[in-house]
């Protein structure tokens, strides 16, 4: 197998420049390229980097690893090729495909350099499936990571976005919370809430939850610990905005916010909130009658 | 050894919390402040806790007993200055701490004792 070995990188690198005109003429047909916005030049360039790269590496021996420092300069050329790809709107199958579509040239080469020479040939062409599989496997992957990566990071955003605190009157804050409640945003709103509390000395916070869809045993059970942590820190909480389902919801499944203060609107929260801090609004006479 | 300090703040006790509590520490405290509070005939005992950024089940069960024990003495205990991060492992620990009293900081700790004081102070002794 060894001895046998030693004659595919022989063939490949003597053959390189025919190998590089006809993989890009195969590749210039298909027409794949077209998918994005990627030019014709640069298509050139990069089919003739990878296969120099390939045929510098080739003698390392057939089984691409990704963790091999050897493989290092292939590993970030690809990886460096699938990123831009996937900004440039192409499919994963359709990066791979850059890598696959250089087996139908390789064989065409072997098939004529070693005609005489069934088992080496056999052996060749399954080294050379063996190393681009897996080179053509581990673009894919590059390019999920980098998907990966990029939701990853819209999440974190998005839960950062979506847990505003504001202070609505000296001493009471307001959380309106938007959209589902999951253990992992609950968090992150008690933590925001509490650390508010600490930071402006507010005494009242107003938990609204007309955004959040549905309430579920849960939901509420990270509603009562926020409420909980906030009176363990001298703060009372009122949650507001519970909307007519919710509240039969709340019922049926049998939860028990008495110990909370609960309002249907914000704007009576808020009512509550300054009587609790003796605070009365009141109309005054020239507003009134201007409206 | 370490002691946590005991303050006296006209006729409420202050105890300022200003190292991690261990549990050692939180015992001779429970007996410091017991004794105190019977000493000095207190009515109010103010823990600040704003410098403890660690708690387990333990120390938070002895806040509760100091609260209770302090209750049976005739002292309204009222805890102030908890920090969320605390605030939430408590809450996460299963121990919402029923019957204490707290307060966002100092200032507002003795002013809610000097609420809960003056209810119940009619016919009190006076000296």
């Amino acid at each position: 197998m060894n001895r046998l070995a030693s004659r595919l990188p022989a063939i490949v690198e003597q053959h390189q420049q025919e190998i590089l005109t006809e993989w890009v003429r195969l590749q210039l047909e298909s027409g794949s390229w077209r998918a994005g916005r990627l030019q014709e030049s640069q298509l050139r360039d990069e089919s003739q980097r990878f296969l120099a790269l390939l045929v510098s590496n080739i003698h390392k021996g057939m089984q691409f690893d990704a963790r091999n420092s050897q493989w290092s300069e292939i590993r970030e050329f690809l990886a460096d090729l699938s990123r831009s790809r996937a900004t440039q709107g192409f499919s994963p199958s359709q990066v791979a495909t850059f890598v696959f579509s250089l087996k139908q040239p390789i064989f065409t080469r072997l098939r004529t350099s070693l005609l005489n020479e069934p088992e080496a040939l056999a052996d060749g062409m399954w080294e050379t499936t063996l190393l681009l599989d897996s080179l053509g496997l581990y673009t894919t992957e590059v390019y999920q990571q980098a998907r990966e990566s990029v939701i990853a990071r819209q999440q974190e955003e998005l839960i950062e976005l979506s847990t505003p605190v504001v202070e609505l009157w000296p001493g009471i804050l307001a959380l309106p919370l938007i959209g589902t409640l999951d253990s992992e945003r609950t968090q992150v709103v008690m933590e925001t809430l509490l650390q508010r509390l600490v930071a402006t000395g507010s005494s009242i916070a107003v938990i609204d939850i007309t955004g959040v869809p549905t309430v579920d045993t849960l939901v509420a059970q990270h509603l009562l610990k926020t409420v909980s942590a906030a009176q363990l820190m001298g703060a009372d909480c009122i949650i507001s905005g519970i909307r007519p389902q919710i509240a039969q919801t709340i019922v049926h499944l049998g939860i028990d916010l008495s110990a909370v203060a609960t309002k249907a609107s914000l704007s009576d929260a808020f009512a509550l909130a300054l009587k609790r801090r003796g605070l009365t609004v009141t109309g005054s006479a020239t507003g009134a009658a201007r409206g | 050894m370490d002691r946590v300090p005991i303050l006296r703040l006209g006729d409420c006790l202050l105890v300022t919390v200003q190292v991690d509590m261990h549990d050692e520490l939180a015992m001779t405290l429970q007996d410091d402040l017991t004794n105190k509070i019977v000493a000095t005939k207190a009515r109010g005992v103010l823990i600040d806790i704003s410098a403890l950024e660690m708690v387990d089940s333990f120390i938070g069960r002895m806040l509760g007993n100091i609260a209770a024990m302090s209750r049976i003495l005739d002292a309204q205990t009222v805890v102030v200055g908890m920090q969320p991060a605390v605030a939430i492992t408590l809450v996460e620990l299963g121990l919402s701490l029923p019957g204490i009293r707290t307060a966002l900081n100092v200032d507002a700790g003795l002013a809610l004792l000097r609420k809960v004081l003056d209810r119940s102070g009619e016919g009190s002794y006076v000296d």
